[in-house]
């Protein structure tokens, strides 16, 4: 450690940015040199495309999907298992396995820079610093044979040039910031001494270690139970709040999202089907899917009845129909929708829908 | 109605379904805790399920909802007496559990039958479809001769809503809520009375998830199964169930049919695990009443004394430590709860 300047007593450490911005001592490898313009908008991804070149043949993963992200917002993206939700989150952190994964389309724009087109060393200096994640199984996301406290303090030592006492310092406090009972104590356990909910939190403190702009939470809650989960979410938005950040919400869970998202994308094999604020999505769906899904729901008025379900399955993502991919499972579907693909329709009020019918499933 | 501790026939009659096909007394395991490699010494023990009673009529749903680790798998396995119980009461169909040797247990446990919660984990890769369905009649012979079996897998392919000529395909080719299927169609092989499914929906997608719910209510009018259902999606339990136990740390905190306790719910833990449930209607965000409990279950090992939720609970006063609620009714509650300030909370509706 050449650190040249004095070091500061330890209760001025802060966390985040304030620290960060204190930090010159070493040359540590910065995102700030790649030209990001504070004035433009904070996530803007267009057109994206992501496909899978496997044996079988390619799959379209991910078929032109566009959303944008201000400071302060939640994006619920909803889709299930299949749908290209997490493919996304991955082609916007840039962690895709390439091959067998490519992306062959699209912008991702982080305040104006085109992420894609970056080399890899700056991709990683995005990472974690601007861009940073919050994965479903915090258990194997964790290394199992470094403590908790030395995988918190290597952000801070990769991408700020912290020294190993003042990273471990930032590393604790970290804990504490995310509810972690006597966290000095703790930056020494390993992960498999903690529960399921306390490993999230150290995920969770671990994406924010950098103060990022972006947050990216890939079924943060999935493998927890609702008491646990009701902390978490609670956590994530208070975090959310106090660093005006973006925060994109991953799930299959359409109670979760209807409890803190702002706007929603719901995705079906690799496109966005309906994109809308949170209240008209629930409330009036403007795509079948959306409907049939909110249906599927069980609710305390159907009890006794039939649940809604949606017949089929979703299509093989190598051998997409020519028409809507939706059209063999939708009750709505007709000669039209076979044959032709239906665009993102604007259906008012900042809302769209990939649907040709979307008048009649709006007004039914 | 209100004391399944000691439910009566009328009490049955009047719930409007069958006879009594399980009825569960004091239920007690306890997992040793051991320590040494040669001279095993036993230092503790682990009290998965704790002192549970219940019953189970025929034809009736008993949903049973709580975290993870609060004795609900092993309360079901103790039930298909997959693990002994370490004392109490299980009976099953006339047949005291409880002490039973092996080689009967064998012979009563084909009544009893298990859905798992993990379609992908709980189907043998390098089995057929037809093997895994059958399997059950090779452990059980004399059920269906030899010459049967494929007949009889077939139609029970048939009846889960699968293709009977799939039965020489192997797990992978089928998608998760088909393979919930071919588990589902081995539990019925045996034709039995009394089926545990434990978290059967959880792994799948939510259209998927009511295809398969469907699907159970649907056997369930077929065969006049009674079901218990161990879940911790709410909203599923809610759907499927007649009544429901809600258990913390090895013990039934609060028990009741399903307008009792999601309506009225009345123990401090059924209301925290209720608010926390996310409502899929974004009106209601901000109006329910939201309990956020704060850390996470206690050890069973090692459970706090008195009451086993004070430690967690909001409500919780000294007399919590000293002295242990019992599952009764009380001035706040219709439906037993085991909680000394048991009083109603509405936690589902906007209220706010």
């Amino acid at each position: 450690m050449s650190a040249t300047q004095d070091i500061k007593p330890a209760d001025t450490v802060g966390i985040g940015r304030e620290a960060s911005e204190k930090q010159s001592r070493k040359e540590a490898a910065r995102s700030d040199a790649l030209g990001f313009d504070p004035s433009a908008p904070l996530l803007e991804v267009e057109d994206l495309h992501v496909e899978f070149r496997t044996r079988e043949g390619v799959a379209h993963a991910i078929n032109g999907a566009s959303f944008s992200l201000s400071e302060g917002e939640t994006l619920g993206i909803l889709g299930e298992s299949g749908s290209g939700k997490s493919v996304t989150a991955q082609a916007i952190m840039g962690i895709l396995d390439s091959p067998p994964a490519f992306v062959t389309g699209g912008q991702v724009r982080l305040r104006g820079v085109d992420l894609l087109t970056l080399p890899e060393e700056s991709r990683r200096l995005v990472r974690a610093d601007r861009v940073a994640m919050v994965f479903q199984d915090a258990l194997s996301s964790l290394n199992p044979v470094f403590t908790v406290g030395h995988q918190l303090a290597e952000p801070f030592r990769i991408h700020r040039g912290y020294s190993k006492q003042e990273a471990r310092k930032e590393a604790a406090s970290l804990l504490d910031l995310v509810g972690i009972p006597a966290a000095s104590g703790r930056v020494h356990d390993y992960p498999h001494q903690f529960s399921g909910g306390m490993r999230q939190r150290v995920m969770i403190a671990m994406a924010l270690a950098l103060d990022p702009d972006v947050l990216i939470a890939d079924e943060p809650t999935t493998a927890l139970d609702v008491t646990v989960q009701a902390q978490i979410m609670k956590l994530l938005a208070d975090l959310q709040a106090e660093r005006n950040m973006g925060l994109i919400l991953i799930t299959h869970d359409m109670g979760v999202v209807a409890d803190v998202a702002d706007k929603i994308c719901v995705m079906y094999a690799g496109r966005i089907v309906e994109r809308a604020d949170v209240h008209s999505t629930y409330g009036n769906p403007a795509h079948p899917y959306t409907k049939a899904l909110l249906e599927s729901i069980p609710r305390v008025d159907l009890k006794g009845q039939q649940l809604a379900t949606i017949e089929g399955l979703p299509p093989n993502l190598t051998r997409l129909p020519d028409g809507c991919s939706f059209e063999p499972r939708c009750s709505w579907a007709r000669e039209r929708c076979r044959v032709d693909d239906p665009p993102l329709y604007d259906v008012g009020a900042g809302r769209q829908s990939a649907c040709h019918y979307y008048e009649e499933v709006l007004g039914s | 109605m209100t004391e399944p501790a000691h439910a009566t026939p009328d009490r049955a009659a009047s719930a409007g379904h069958g006879e009594m096909v399980v009825s569960v007394r004091d239920a007690v395991k306890h997992f040793p805790i051991t320590q040494g490699i040669v001279f095993q010494k036993t230092i503790g023990h682990v009290r998965a399920v704790d002192g549970v009673s219940f019953d189970l009529h025929r034809g009736e749903t008993l949903g049973v909802v709580g975290e993870s680790g609060c004795g609900k798998s092993t309360l079901s396995r103790v039930i298909m007496g997959l693990i002994p119980a370490s004392s109490g009461s299980v009976n099953l169909l006339g047949d005291e559990l409880v002490g039973m040797r092996e080689r009967d247990l064998r012979k009563v446990r084909r009544n009893v039958q298990i859905i798992f919660q993990d379609p992908y984990a709980s189907l043998d890769p390098r089995m057929t479809v037809g093997g895994i369905v059958g399997e059950p009649f090779r452990i059980h012979p004399d059920f269906a001769p030899r010459g049967d079996r494929r007949g009889k897998v077939q139609e029970l392919l048939e009846v889960v809503g699968l293709n009977p000529e799939h039965i020489n395909r192997y797990p992978h080719q089928f998608s998760g809520g088909q393979r919930q299927r071919i588990g589902i169609a081995r539990a019925l092989a045996l034709r039995p009375q009394i089926i545990v499914c434990d978290e059967p929906v959880s792994a799948l997608d939510v259209s998927v998830q009511a295809q398969v719910v469907n699907l159970l209510e649907r056997l369930q009018e077929e065969f006049d199964l009674s079901y218990i259902f161990v879940a911790h999606d709410l909203s599923v339990v809610r759907h499927i169930s007649d009544r429901i136990a809600v258990m913390y740390l090895g013990k039934i905190v609060e028990i009741g049919d399903e307008t009792q306790i999601y309506e009225h719910p009345t123990h401090p833990y059924t209301q925290a695990l209720l608010s926390a449930v996310p409502v899929p209607d974004p009106a209601l965000r901000g109006h329910r009443e939201q309990i956020v409990l704060t850390g996470d279950v206690p050890s069973p090992a090692n459970p706090p004394s008195g009451c086993r939720f004070r430690t967690r609970c909001f409500k919780a006063q000294d007399i919590c430590a000293e002295e242990e609620p019992a599952l009764v009714s009380r001035d706040g509650s219709v439906q037993p709860s085991a909680c000394h300030f048991a009083k109603e909370l509405d936690v589902i509706h906007a209220t706010r």
